[in-house]
């Protein structure tokens, strides 16, 4: 009991320093994160379940192009961001499972309200991760941003990282 | 202003200009709902989405709730979404599978072609009651061109194939790439653009403005080099801007970049490289070597008037622009992909699709971000046209010129007019 608490624990301060480090548009330290063979995947809001080798979804990053979306919202050329927009992300509900070959299978909510242009909404949704110890540090081999939203009606774009 | 003053359009000079009211005016919003989007054919959906009898999808087309059914006799129904009765909507989920069509709110039923079979207490009617003047309602035409279903609100539009005049053939070239006929893959991408409609027909279709708004893109492309082994394409001539004839468009690329259909590039990997070679010849074997340059090396944006995108080039969109406001459109995008491709073709493909496309994509976020940009603008009003009239004077205008926007503005005026027709050799 008292060893899940802390698991947990350890799984939320990971997450919790992840939200900021987007939040505080550290994108460079947030890739670093990820392990070379992570995938980042954020389904069609018609099809939460979508499998990206199977169906269309919004985003489906291997490690280059995951560093390569960095890259872009790094630049001043990533028009929809540029200037960036104001987000603060609120992560609850955090569920973690040992899944017994070292990795951890966690689930959380998230909200994440993103204000632009005089105009500002919620995503809402569920994040999914596969997280991998390294040391005593963990690394994320798989992110899963699943979100409740019906559609991009508020946003019109997945344009930040959820 | 009158409608006729709208648009400036002097072949002579050169000068193609549209008013901004015409992305603002709700006034023009209403009338071109009359007008442009109630007399053509509007594009309801694909027959691969409903593969099985009772498969049904539900649309919203041109402002219509709609859904359509594929009967047990295996044909494709399109109905009015809205109970015959008191109005209820009678399809209630996005996509399903349907024995019988119950209402919800007195529990009419209908099947799948739509007839009314079940009425509780029907008795209580008199013996007067007709089931037949209660069956679900069809828009007033529907028709299909090669998997794509259309509707029109139009009695009276013309058939469908002859709607469609020169952007058929550009069709053709699409969907002859699959060799077992195309389908839609699961899911779709939906988001809202906080600007009218048109502007989007526009975008999707100029080529002028793809370095400087999606640069990152194009670096990231770069960043994986070229392959210029078994150069196809140099001895080419450069790619076309095209007006095809009631409005529809077209912008015609050389492609340098990867095609799933049938030109590899470093993007998709070494060990696609054989594969998409194999796909070439069998593309060779079929069609010769000229249209099979046609198919793989040229990519073409295409638009079916008023507001269907046939997108082919990282790979197949189909995009649907459905007006809402002046100032608001909602947009759906599917993929469409060749039935014979699965396992490491497909996942290519649905891989260099999200590359450029979607609205997680590397491009399509600066879109919805230009066009909304365009749109704050304009309520600059004193500052009153936009300015189309790049390449006029060019007597074989390129992709980066803007003839096929022109094609697209000219026809809308034409129809605002209460006109049906224009010149298909236009500048």
């Amino acid at each position: 009991m008292c060893r899940t608490g802390s698991l947990r624990n350890q799984v939320e301060d990971f997450l919790f320093r992840e939200a900021a480090l987007l939040d505080e548009w550290r994108l460079d330290e947030w890739v670093d994160l990820f392990t070379d063979d992570a995938r980042y995947v954020v389904p069609s809001t018609d099809l939460p379940e979508g499998d990206p080798a199977r169906d269309l979804v919004f985003i489906d990053d291997d490690i280059v192009r995951l560093r390569a979306r960095v890259a872009r919202l790094n630049s001043r050329h990533s028009h929809r961001e540029s200037p960036r927009s104001r987000t603060r992300r609120f992560v609850s509900n955090v569920r973690v499972e040992e899944t017994g070959d070292g990795e951890l299978r966690v689930s959380a909510n998230v909200l994440v309200y993103r204000f632009r242009s005089g105009e500002g909404a919620p995503y809402v949704g569920a994040i999914e991760y596969i997280l991998r110890r390294d040391g005593g540090d963990l690394r994320i081999a798989y992110r899963r941003a699943v979100l409740d939203l019906e559609d991009l009606a508020w946003h019109g774009a997945v344009s930040i990282i959820l | 202003m009158d409608i006729k003053d709208l648009i400036v359009d002097d072949r002579d000079r050169g000068v193609f200009r549209v008013h901004r009211s015409c992305m603002t005016s709700a006034g023009l919003f209403e009338q071109e709902r009359e007008r442009v989007l109630d007399r053509c054919w509007i594009y309801l959906g694909h027959e691969s989405e409903v593969e099985a009898p009772g498969d049904y999808r539900r649309r919203t087309v041109a402002g219509r709730p709609l859904f359509f059914i594929r009967g047990k006799d295996g044909q494709v129904r399109v109905f009015l979404n809205s109970c015959p009765h008191r109005g209820a909507m009678i399809c209630r989920r996005d996509a399903g599978n349907a024995g019988v069509l119950q209402c919800f709110y007195h529990a009419w039923s209908f099947s799948t072609d739509g007839d009314l079979i079940g009425v509780p207490g029907e008795d209580a009617y008199g013996p007067h009651f007709d089931r037949t003047e209660f069956c679900l309602k069809a828009p007033p035409r529907v028709d299909s061109y090669r998997g794509f279903h259309f509707v029109s609100f139009n009695p009276h539009v013309e058939d469908l194939v002859t709607y469609l005049a020169g952007a058929r053939d550009y069709l053709d070239l699409v969907v002859d790439q699959a060799e077992e006929g195309m389908r839609v893959v699961p899911g779709s991408n939906r988001y809202t653009i906080k600007a009218n409609w048109k502007l989007l027909a526009e975008n999707s279709l100029d080529g002028y403005h793809l370095v400087p708004t999606h640069r990152t893109y194009v670096d990231y492309i770069a960043g994986f080099g070229t392959d210029d082994s078994g150069d196809t394409v140099s001895a080419r001539p450069p790619g076309a801007a095209k007006a095809l004839g009631g409005g529809h468009c077209v912008s015609e690329n050389i492609s340098r970049n990867g095609r799933p259909i049938a030109r590899w590039h470093p993007v998709f990997g070494e060990e696609a490289r054989e594969r998409i070679s194999l796909v070439r010849r069998r593309l060779v074997e079929k069609y010769g070597e000229e249209r099979t340059y046609r198919m793989a090396d040229t990519s073409r944006n295409l638009l079916i008037y008023p507001n269907l995108l046939i997108m082919d080039f990282v790979a197949i969109s189909i995009r649907y622009i459905e007006p809402v406001a002046p100032d608001r459109m909602d947009v759906t995008a599917w993929h469409l992909v060749p039935r014979e491709e699965s396992g490491p073709a497909l996942a290519t493909r649905l891989d260099s699709y999200l590359t450029f496309l979607g609205p997680g994509g590397f491009a399509t976020p600066d879109d919805v971000e230009v066009l909304e940009s365009c749109q704050a603008g304009f309520r600059a009003t004193e500052a009153e046209w936009s300015d189309i009239s790049r390449g006029m004077l060019n007597p074989s205008p390129g992709t980066s010129d803007e003839l096929q926007m022109r094609g697209f503005w000219r026809q809308w005026h034409a129809h605002m007019q209460g006109r049906n027709t224009t010149n298909v050799q236009d500048r």
